[in-house]
């Protein structure tokens, strides 16, 4: 036998996803998310790993993008424009404070470290932006969906979310790092653009609907996921990152369209998705990671406090009681996909030292662990503390303040 | 009823009230894929609800349920003035004889004088169905008559 060219890379590609898939059913079975466990992968192979998957190099390097791209469609198709308007009419203070308290740790440690301004820019994003994937999950395993605070959750997160459309085309402009006017230049056309789309999303998104609209399940995928990837490649072209274009994409999408969508996508976003956070993972150096251990630790240990500090405030201006602003603010501590997203752009970028890949790995494995756990401890760690009795049942609470 | 509906973004929407008994909220989580969640809050505690994952078909099953018996009593009191005519409703069981076969096929009209009104199927009133409309176990069919009517109806429906 000889395994060379094709062989080799099928061989090699059918042992990463398959890898992968046990991987999931892994995490799947310890009631967690794969996304931590997919980055471990990553950081097993690769640079300075096991094994060198030197021949699907390039594929992997294309879907971890396609991943991206989906990533990103599937969060706009899940948020119906109006719905984000109201969101952010709604939790403006509370996303306000959120910024404040969950960039800024971010901003401290990577100019502490002399990252520099594209650094600190970068890792204010990583720092800031919960997961509303792990979140969602949390809230629906838990049980919690018709709780109080659980409206006032979700929409930080969709205020993070809209945040992200602002925020990424900046980023792709500052890692672009072309000298200042040709920066404010690009960022203007940024904004521009996706003001227009947005506005077109709220205005003309059912026409957008019929367009990518179909009966046929095989066009439908067909003319979603090329209309994706002609947006993105177009956004990425005039800076807007492709990663926005597909967001915008995705909110522009309404009704049944976006139901169907959704379900069509979710396992080729899952699969690409997975691609993206092994890249990741295999362009982070498992050497690096030691040196940046204590800083990640430290930052954990601030962001699950200023996040707790962001949902507590903010569960309590919808009058929830104690337990249900405890419950909010741990809520919002998980980090996953798109703290990777972003640090992804920046080490593609290369604007950012070779740290920086093993800090947003670390930082967001632990903050993907932790983030699950502080959700289901919290409860009874209150009700010790509170000296009452049978504290896993969170019914003996007391009643709202 | 005030029914309070809550968004819940990227999940779908919230719909509660306020019950008398015990100062609890009940209501439902309607999903964007379709599927439904029961609420209902804690008695000790108004914050938290207590959460049913429903598939389609139980939450069908539970809106027959709530639901039927409401229009049979409605139509009932609409009856209340004529004398001899009542109004009842009869499950179609899954191994019921009519299950899978067509309303003409029942001659309900013929052998008893009784009149299927209207089928709840799937939380959903489907008044006056056709000869041609096929049965379903689960089907709740609202039947008007005089009481022998009703009786002999009971009967065929149970057992052809």
């Amino acid at each position: 036998m000889v395994f060379e060219g094709t062989a080799l890379s099928l061989i090699q590609l059918g042992a990463v996803f398959f890898g992968l898939g046990l991987l999931g059913r892994l995490a799947a079975r310890i009631g967690m998310s794969p996304i931590p466990l997919y980055l471990i992968g990553g950081l097993v192979f690769g640079n300075g790993g096991f094994i060198a998957l030197s021949n699907v190099d390039e594929f992997i390097h294309l879907a971890s993008e396609i991943g991206v791209v989906l990533l990103l469609l599937l969060l706009g198709l899940e948020y119906s424009a109006p719905e984000l308007v109201t969101g952010m009419r709604r939790s403006w203070q509370a996303g306000l404070l959120d910024i404040a308290l969950n960039a800024t740790p971010g901003v401290v440690v990577a100019l502490g470290l002399g990252w520099g301004l594209t650094g600190a820019i970068a890792m204010a994003g990583v720092t800031y932006i919960s997961s509303s994937g792990i979140v969602a999950k949390v809230l629906n395993d838990l049980g919690r969906l018709g709780n109080r605070e659980t409206p006032v959750i979700l929409s930080i997160l969709v205020f993070e979310d809209l945040v992200m459309a602002g925020y990424l085309p900046v980023l792709t402009a500052v890692l672009a790092g072309a000298g200042f006017l040709a920066g404010l230049k690009t960022l203007s056309i940024a904004l521009i653009a996706v003001t227009v789309v947005l506005v077109v999303a709220l205005r003309y998104g059912k026409y957008v609907s019929a367009i990518v609209a179909s009966e046929d399940r095989e066009i439908f995928l067909l003319k979603l996921l090329g209309a994706a990837l002609l947006v993105a490649g177009f956004a990425s072209a005039v800076q807007v990152s492709a990663a926005v274009g597909a967001f915008l994409l995705g909110i522009a999408i309404s009704d049944s369209t976006a139901h169907n969508a959704t379900k069509i996508l979710e396992p080729l976003r899952d699969l690409f998705a997975a691609m993206f956070f092994v890249l990741f993972g295999l362009t982070t150096d498992p050497a690096s990671i030691p040196p940046v251990l204590g800083w990640a630790c430290l930052l954990a240990v601030v962001t699950t406090a200023t996040k707790l500090a962001t949902g507590w405030w903010a569960a309590q201006q919808a009058g929830a009681s104690r337990f249900g602003r405890a419950r909010a603010g741990t809520a919002l501590v998980a980090h996953g996909e798109f703290s990777i997203v972003i640090a992804g752009l920046a080490v593609a970028a290369g604007a950012v030292p070779s740290e920086f890949a093993a800090m947003a790995t670390t930082y967001v494995l632990i903050m993907a662990v932790i983030g699950p756990i502080a959700a289901r401890v919290v409860e009874p760690i209150l009700g010790m503390v509170a000296r009452r009795p049978s504290p896993p049942q969170p019914a003996a609470e007391p009643h709202g303040e | 009823m005030n029914v309070e509906v809550t968004p819940l973004p990227g999940i779908g929407v919230r719909k509660d009230f306020p019950i008398k008994s015990g100062h609890r909220r009940i209501g439902v989580i309607d999903r964007k894929d379709g599927t439904i969640d029961l609420i209902l809050s804690r008695a000790d505690n108004p914050d938290v609800t207590d959460q049913l994952h429903l598939s389609a078909n139980e939450a069908a099953a539970l809106a027959n349920l709530l639901g039927a018996p409401q229009l049979v009593a409605r139509l009932r009191a609409e009856h209340r003035e004529l004398d001899g005519v009542n109004t009842r409703q009869f499950p179609i069981l899954r191994g019921s004889p009519y299950d899978a076969r067509m309303l003409g096929e029942t001659e309900m009209r013929t052998r008893t004088k009784a009149s299927i009104v209207a089928v709840m199927r799937a939380g959903q009133v489907i008044a006056s169905p056709g000869p041609d409309f096929t049965f379903a176990s689960g089907d709740q069919l609202v039947i008007v008559g005089t009481a022998e009517g009703l009786e002999a109806a009971a009967e065929i429906l149970s057992h052809g």
